[in-house]
């Protein structure tokens, strides 16, 4: 039960996390609410994988993940966009179209999988830093670190450069982004996309890096929602998205090691000595999940700001008041 | 209203463009119907395409799930045995999505009714070292239906449990919704997950039978009646796995639509799902009506989850249920959230179920569900638009 | 050809159609270079379409458009811009959560990819003050006024060098003394050499402003390029519909009853938990009709909800035939006889896939006859919705059309019926004649004198100030959240200096 171990593993389990949020929030952003996160990312896993396993090419495998989660995201974008069917119900038919197309061809993968098919680095400098440095920077997946480059470059995205206000401007009231000529729906379409990408990114990050192998729907197990829980604690901003993701990460690190010491904290382990009792920590990051959630409405009711105005709601050109 | 701009759609490097025009009239009544088979037969090809890429025989499959699931009297009974949950859980879901309450939790709804179904049963042989708060409830319920009680006690105590377990676990994500405006897709999923684990907890950890995944089969006056049981009068029934639990579906379908649309609250339930704010106009109370429906679908979820334990299991143990609170979210969709509809659609599905255990890859039956669904969603712009080819340059 | 000329834009021949309607019908249309030109028509007469179509939004089926005497094709307002055409359209194209500057920059190729907001805002403010409009660029667009923020709009098109701008309908949420430091805007534009389309319905801000104006009816043009000094109201008024507008209603004096309505010192908050309503004291008798009259925003919509219960008042009292009804559920005040005809038809007063004859019992079906214990009698719910039908002339298919089907008057119709079929003793009236055509607005307002004459107490709230003097006994004036002033009989300065916080009484 060390605490820099469970960070430092929840640093890497968070990434996963951190790709899928990310994703979505580009996504709700541009205004299109996609709750296929899970669907996407159990495709990216799959995919990952067998490419990996068939090439032993980790980046192709990758490669190939995004490109999966992404056109299958482009589906959802296709009904939602242009179609103007209801999101939350395309979102959950993408869902289950991702698991079920990733269990029918992952059927057969070997589901072994103990070596990382992604290298590992420990920063030479950045490691010795008392504290962060074991944390961060060492012994953590090429993803991880990737993760932290994302993090900054995306918020300076959003919020420093002109597609970036191109973006909040089509999220926040399409039909003004319309009238000055920005094109809404490809637009849409684009960040949709994204969004695909990077939960095809995390399920690859899952498969070749943090848990590496293919265990079907368990190589999630519900992460892909949790992402999507998070992106509402985050307020659609990427720095909360990576704080919830992290401490979401090291949460089910910790939950793991709290069932190891005989004793904790200088009291009987009641984990320890019974075991069946790890099944209410399993519970643990869903219910914590709903607690964000809460935190997360509350605040934005309190703010009244919160959601891009427009999320979920589709965009339909010439419709006129009245 | 009736005048809308057309909205062009730049299809890219198309020789051709798509042109939807918003209706003006009401689309025919024959245009559902049909763009829900279409869905379906879709769906199949799509699903063939994809049995074919991964090495399988689609027609093979198809014809096998057509034997299976329908062939003779014995199969289509064990069709209509998976076909009841799923009525329960189309049910369930049917009745929260009419009011855009995304219930996603009817999986663990079912799982929920189940575990509280199997307690009235399971609490007299709670372990010696429990804790107390599973002890004392457990006393409590053994004292009132003690092992030797009759069907007609036990069965009804097992019907209200599960029914109220399910309206628990649709309870609390109503709650959060209506006081504290939380969003139910997640909430009720997160609710999945935890009552998985409290099954397991349940399962493992107190009701274990020499520590497998299951617990003590139930005594007889515990299970629902079957079909067979009469097979002494009605030679014909002999081998027939068809429980109660079929008519508990039914009757459920009746009461549904009956509420949906001959009563008052139905109407309600119906005007908020249409516009929430012309609603709280009309003096409906939305909070109120998130409660009562979540609570509602959860019970009919967990109505699902104890027919399958007294009907098809009777033991509790850790998988019961091959994601019929999903299923559920299909069969309502594909039955266009009308109750009576939501029994045919459910047999269908139950077909689907049945047979695909057996047609390798696993994932078959879920990957067609999932089609259908993505399938009938595209298709239902057909019903706002009507959807015309155009060379493209002739007109704009 | 040559290539200057002094017609900045020449619209020939266009003709633009959508499903089931002609909105122009081989239009000719000709802006001269510095002019103020008006575009006068009723609702739905086109002028918002023809603009539509020059400004890029639209392409039309049939017709040129020339631009300074150039032939041009515009696939996107982008390209109108590209020639020096912009328009502001009614509901403004902002985003609020942004500010001045982030929103002037929307759309544009520049900045390439990273902003650099600070050295913006310094050219924003240079420009504002070269044209004359006082904005702070780095402020957010939901903390402006609503002339602020069509300053903001005016700037847009300045910013992108835009030579002809075309405005839609401005002075529709603007007070009287707003509209006239808009005029005297316009007026220096023209001055710098800009010209001007002015579309709008007001007759006497069309003879104010414009130089010439031309004039649409039902996607024709029935007059164009008349000056307007050579021209009159009634005149303008009868090229716009063909009959003198002024219509005979017929209103009968009467005394007003019993007070039905009456509201004491009532506050309370707007959504975003600003206050909007400051102590509001006012009330209403049977048989009279109060006309509230005011700029969109100043705490009408709030005043409506709280009297029928759908916001909290945080303070005072409000008492329908003398019974306490305060921050009771809107059903009680339903149950007290109290109609609402909501100012957002689609959005609040109707549901749109559910059927009329759903939508017409939204109000009674908690009483017998329609409701039998907790069952709904749907035959007795559908033989209403037939007589109803037919005594409101709702123009639909059949019972079972779903409301998102029907036409403006015809939805507004349906609404009406249901709200005055039940007898109501107090009904609040918001914008009910918002967005009609003349037929329509007609029925609207001898429905209402009726309603009147059977002894209901009315409480109506309209922008056409024309109305208000027409239909109400007495007028109010809110401003600011509060009861600026009263006023009997037609004297339309004090009331619109009261709508501008200019006067109270």
């Amino acid at each position: 039960m060390d605490p820099l171990i469970i960070l430092q593993a929840g640093v890497a389990s968070g990434t996963v996390l951190l790709f899928a949020t990310l994703g979505e929030i580009f996504a709700e952003r541009s205004g299109v609410l996609n709750l296929g996160v899970e669907g996407m990312m159990l495709i990216g896993a799959m995919s990952a994988f067998s490419v990996t396993v068939a090439t032993g090419n980790g980046w192709l495998g990758l490669l190939m993940a995004m490109l999966a989660a992404g056109a299958l995201s482009l589906l959802h974008g296709l009904v939602s966009i242009h179609f103007q069917a209801d999101q939350v119900v395309s979102g959950l038919a993408l869902t289950f179209l991702g698991t079920g197309l990733s269990l029918v061809f992952g059927e057969g993968l070997s589901k072994a999988g103990t070596i990382t098919l992604l290298p590992v680095y420990t920063v030479p400098l950045l490691s010795a830093i008392p504290l962060a440095g074991p944390v961060l920077f060492t012994n953590q997946s090429v993803m991880v670190y990737i993760g932290y480059l994302f993090l900054p470059l995306v918020w300076i995205y959003i919020n420093r450069t002109r597609p970036g206000l191109h973006l909040r401007a089509v999220g926040e009231n399409p039909a003004a982004a319309d009238a000055m000529g920005l094109n809404v729906y490809r637009l849409r379409y684009a960040y949709v996309f994204v969004g695909g990408l990077l939960a095809g990114l995390a399920g690859g990050t899952i498969s070749l890096a943090i848990s590496p192998g293919w265990f079907s729907e368990l190589t999630t197990s519900g992460q892909g929602w949790i992402a999507i829980g998070l992106v509402i604690f985050a307020q659609w901003d990427p720095w909360r998205a990576a704080f919830g993701s992290y401490a979401f990460g090291a949460l089910r690190r910790l939950i793991l090691d709290i069932q190891g010491p005989e004793s904790l904290l200088g009291l009987r382990n009641p984990f320890y000595y019974n075991p069946y009792w790890g099944f209410f920590l399993e519970m643990l990051p869903y219910a914590f999940t709903i607690i964000v959630l809460v935190i997360g409405s509350r605040e934005a009711l309190r703010k009244r700001l919160g959601a891009p105005a427009a999320l979920g709601v589709p965009y339909i050109r010439g419709e006129r008041g009245l | 209203m009736a005048t809308q701009a057309t909205s062009p759609v730049k299809s890219p490097a198309f020789p051709f463009r798509l042109r939807f025009e918003r209706r003006v009239e009401v689309p025919p009544p024959w245009l559902g119907p049909a763009v829900s088979v279409g869905a379906i037969v879709i769906a199949l090809l799509l699903g063939a395409v994809v049995l074919r890429l991964v090495g399988g025989d689609p027609w093979a499959a198809y014809r096998h799930i057509a034997r299976a699931a329908f062939g003779d009297i014995g199969v289509f009974s064990d069709t209509l045995v998976k076909a009841t949950p799923l009525i329960l859980t189309g049910l369930a879901c049917s009745v929260a999505f009419r009011m855009k309450l995304w219930n996603i939790g009817a999986e663990g709804q079912f799982f929920a009714g189940a575990l509280a179904a199997s307690a009235v049963v399971l609490a007299p042989y709670v372990p010696a070292g429990a804790p107390g708060w599973i002890a004392i409830p457990a006393a409590a319920v053994a004292a009132l239906i003690p092992p030797t009680a009759p069907g007609w006690i036990i069965i009804p105590a097992m019907l209200v449990a599960g029914m109220l377990g399910g309206a628990l676990w649709g309870f609390i994500p109503g709650w959060l919704k209506a006081k504290l405006r939380v969003n139910e897709i997640i909430t009720t999923l997160m609710m999945n997950y935890i009552v998985i684990a409290l099954v397991n907890f349940f399962v493992f950890g107190v009701w274990s039978e020499g520590g497998f995944q299951m617990s003590r089969t139930f005594q007889k006056a515990a299970w629902l009646p079957r079909l067979a049981d009469f097979a002494t009068q009605v030679k014909a029934f002999r081998g027939l796995t068809t429980h109660l639990g079929l008519v508990f579906g039914v009757i459920a379908a009746v009461i549904v639509w009956y509420i949906l649309y001959r009563s008052r609250w139905g109407y309600e339930i119906r005007l908020i799902g249409d516009n929430p704010r012309a609603a709280d106009y009309a003096g409906i109370n939305i909070t109120r009506n998130t409660v009562l429906v979540l609570m509602t679908s959860g019970a009919l979820a967990g109505l699902a989850g104890m027919s399958e334990i007294a009907g098809v299991v009777h033991r509790l143990q850790t998988s019961i249920s091959p994601g019929y609170g999903f299923s559920g979210i299909i069969i309502a969709w594909l039955a266009k959230l009308n109750p009576l509809v939501v029994v045919p659609v459910s047999i269908l599905f139950g077909g689907l179920i049945l047979a695909g255990r057996e047609i390798q890859p696993s994932g078959v039956p879920r990957l067609i569900q999932g089609i259908i669904l993505f399938m009938l969603i595209a298709s239902e712009v057909l019903m706002h638009y009507r959807v015309r080819l155009v060379r493209a340059g002739a007109e704009e | 050809m040559t290539t200057s000329s002094p017609l900045a834009v020449e619209m020939r021949g266009i003709v633009k159609r959508f499903p089931g309607v002609l909105a122009n019908d081989h239009v000719d249309f000709e802006l001269r270079a510095g002019e103020i030109h008006a575009l006068l028509g009723e609702n739905g007469a086109g002028k918002s379409t023809l603009m539509s179509v020059l400004a890029g939004l639209y392409k039309p089926e049939a017709g040129t458009i020339l631009v300074r005497g150039q032939p041009v094709s515009f696939n996107s307002p982008r390209d109108a811009t590209a020639r020096g055409l912009g328009m502001i359209h009614q509901h403004f194209t902002l985003i609020p959560s942004q500010t001045v500057t982030e929103n002037i920059l929307l759309g544009l190729d520049e900045p390439r990819f990273f902003m650099r907001l600070k050295a913006y805002d310094q050219r924003m403010a240079e420009m504002s003050q070269r044209f004359g409009l006082q904005i702070t660029p780095h402020v957010k667009v939901w903390q402006l006024s609503v002339g602020e923020q069509q300053r903001v709009e005016i700037l847009k098109m300045l910013y992108r060098g835009v030579d002809v701008l075309i405005m839609d309908e401005p002075t529709a949420v603007l007070a009287p003394q707003e509209i006239g430091e808009l005029f005297k805007t316009l007026r220096a534009m023209v001055a710098q050499g800009k010209s001007i389309i002015f579309i709008s319905h007001k007759l006497n801000e069309v003879m104010a402003i414009a130089d010439r104006v031309t004039v649409l009816r039902l996607g024709k043009v029935t007059a164009a390029g008349l000056k307007t000094s050579e021209t009159s109201i009634p005149e303008l008024a009868r090229l716009m519909v063909g009959r003198t507008v002024l219509f005979d209603l017929d209103k009968k004096p009467q005394e007003p009853g019993v007070v039905v309505l009456q509201l004491e010192g009532v506050c309370a908050d707007n959504d975003k938990g600003l206050p909007a309503l400051r102590g509001v004291s006012l009330t209403v008798r049977a048989g009279e009709i109060v006309g509230v009259a005011g700029v969109a925003g100043n705490g009408q919509t709030e005043l409506a909800e709280v009297i029928t219960g759908l916001r909290r008042c945080t303070a005072g009292r409000i008492l329908v035939n003398g019974e306490d009804v305060t921050n009771r559920p809107a059903s009680v005040t339903i149950h007290k006889g109290v109609a609402h005809v909501p100012e957002d038809r689609t959005h609040v007063g109707s549901a749109p896939t559910l059927s009329i004859t759903d939508n017409v019992i939204m109000k009674s079906y908690r009483q017998p006859p329609l409701a039998r214990g907790w069952a709904l009698d749907g035959k007795a719910a559908r033989q209403k919705a037939e007589t109803l039908k037919v005594e409101y002339t709702i123009a639909a298919p059949t019972v079972d059309t779903p409301a998102r089907m029907l036409s403006g008057g015809n939805l507004q119709r349906m609404i009406l019926a249901r709200e005055l079929s039940s007898r109501p003793q107090l009904l609040i009236a918001m914008q009910p004649t918002r967005g009609l055509d003349v037929g329509a607005i007609e029925g609207v307002q001898r429905l209402l004198l009726t309603q009147r004459e059977q002894g209901a107490a009315i409480l109506l709230s309209s922008e056409e100030l024309d109305e208000i003097f027409t239909l109400s006994d007495r007028v109010i004036v809110m401003y600011s959240g509060e009861i600026a002033g009263e006023v009997h009989g037609h004297d339309a300065e004090t009331v619109g200096l009261m709508m501008t916080g200019a006067k109270r009484m």
